[in-house]
């Protein structure tokens, strides 16, 4: 295996090593080496820093930054995280949560990245070096960005408000038919005044389902008044397909599991 | 080749070796340590042969670079036997008929042992979520469940 491993102490050095050919940065390595130890040739050189910023984990006044190399198995067990616990882990076994990280979770394909779906509807700020952007503009762009992303931020969701849901054939862990993030505001008679929704494995990486989130506005969260946001979850979707489900499946199933979330 | 000084604790023991660089933790176990206790089933982190325990946590030596370990406390399947007595999970498992071919064994046990060393009386859903990234082709998995609801029982008789 031609691959050679470069460690910095620092973001901005690694930034620098990265502009070269065939290099890549490597974050827990579930994918990375994985795609190396498949026979992908096209990398030839990993990239890795050692700053332990990036492993942060930090909390205070309803904002939460996670740094890039936090991994799945620290939020999963940080008790001031409880409400993204679940997409946590839902991201592989226990190993892979161990080494799976924030920012590989961000760069991972359809089936895969979960728990961006969470961030997504979270609405979660990408930070790299010398830029923040919102996430949405972030995963339109990963295909060509090579700046190491250092973190990211967001506001805590309250518990009652957000809400997660991976739906796999293999129990308990299993790659995702679709995984499922919302995030809603309502009022005390339960009338929704904004709605956020993520899909995962609805296109080739997370998206929010707009149609459904604009009809849920206004709605009490009952199956007769969330039949249209039910009905328009599928605009714009793309659904891969794989061998764990084909995209006409995904597609079919999404109101399904949607409605199930929004009445749970 | 470039070869990278990798040096960390094996089951307690320093080990120190000169390996390519990109080579993984798998790879230097088995064929420069001589420590065939991990298997490599995938190498794609699917299947959890090859797991070892890393500072205390649960990883893939598949999908883990040797050089990333420098410094580190690894442990495997093949150091925990004492003075020739198996260990609790080890006896468990014979005992059980929680192994036939025996290739996914040792992963299993060390996903089982870091499940016992925090959470020493699991429940049966403990457990199969603890062995959830652990593949096994032969044993249909409930003797496997029962070895280590088993040596949690009897680690907690010894410690009664
Ligand atoms: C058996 C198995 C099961 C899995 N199950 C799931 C699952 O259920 N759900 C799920 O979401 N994922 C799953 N994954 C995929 C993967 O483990 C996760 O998506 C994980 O979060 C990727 O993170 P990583 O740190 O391992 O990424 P790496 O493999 O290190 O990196 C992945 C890619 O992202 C880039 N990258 C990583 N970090 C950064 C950064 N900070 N800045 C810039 N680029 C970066 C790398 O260059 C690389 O291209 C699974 C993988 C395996 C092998
Ligand atoms: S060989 Fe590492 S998970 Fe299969
Ligand atoms: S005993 Fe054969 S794979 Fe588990």
């Amino acid at each position: 295996m031609a691959l050679t491993l470069q460690t910095f102490s620092t973001v901005k050095d690694a930034n620098a090593a990265l502009m070269a050919e065939g290099t890549r940065y490597l974050g827990g390595g579930t994918l990375a080496v994985r795609a190396a130890n498949e026979g992908d040739v096209s990398v030839s050189s990993l990239v890795r820093v050692t700053e332990t910023s990036l492993s942060a984990i930090a909390v205070s006044g309803g904002d939460a930054r996670l740094g890039a190399s936090v991994t799945m198995a620290a939020i999963a067990r940080h008790p001031e995280l409880a409400a993204l616990a679940p997409a946590a882990r839902a991201v592989g076994g226990p190993a892979i949560r161990n080494m799976a990280t924030v920012g590989g979770n961000l760069f991972a394909p359809a089936p895969y990245g979960d728990f961006t779906v969470a961030l997504l509807a979270l609405d979660a700020i990408v930070a790299t070096e010398d830029s923040e952007v919102p996430i949405q503009t972030f995963l339109a762009g990963r295909d060509t960005s090579r700046a190491i992303v250092t973190g990211v931020t967001f506001v805590l969701p309250r518990a009652e408000s957000f809400r997660f849901l991976k739906v796999s054939r293999v129990k308990p862990k299993g790659v995702s038919v679709l995984s499922i993030a919302t995030l809603l505001e309502r009022t005390a008679d339960g009338t929704v005044t904004s709605a956020r929704i993520a899909l995962g494995c609805m296109a080739d990486r997370p998206m929010r389902a707009r149609a459904a989130e604009k009809a849920l506005l206004g709605c009490k969260l009952t199956a007769e008044e969330i039949a249209l946001a039910l009905a328009a979850a599928g605009e714009g979707t793309s659904p891969i397909t794989d061998p764990v489900a084909s995209a006409w499946y995904r597609n079919e199933v999404l109101p399904v599991h949607l409605g199930r979330l929004l009445l749970a | 080749m470039a070869k990278v000084p990798v040096q960390f604790t094996l089951n307690g023991a320093e080990k120190a070796e000169f390996v390519d660089s990109g080579t993984t933790l798998l790879h230097a176990l088995r064929d420069k340590i001589g420590d065939t206790s991990p298997k490599g089933g995938c190498h794609q982190g699917t299947c959890g042969a090859c797991s070892v325990i890393i500072d205390g946590e649960l990883r893939l030596s598949c999908l883990t670079l040797a050089e990333t370990c420098n410094g580190a406390e690894i442990r495997t399947t093949s150091g925990l036997a004492e003075a020739g007595v198996l260990h609790p999970l080890q006896r468990a498992f014979l005992d059980a008929f929680a192994t036939q071919c025996g290739f996914c064994t040792p992963g299993m046990i060390m996903a089982a042992k870091v499940l016992l060393d925090h959470t020493p009386n699991p429940s049966r859903e403990e457990v199969v979520e603890a062995l959830s990234g652990n593949i096994c082709r032969c044993t249909g998995y409930e003797p496997i469940i029962q070895a280590v609801l088993r040596a949690a029982r009897a680690n907690s008789q010894n410690a009664a």
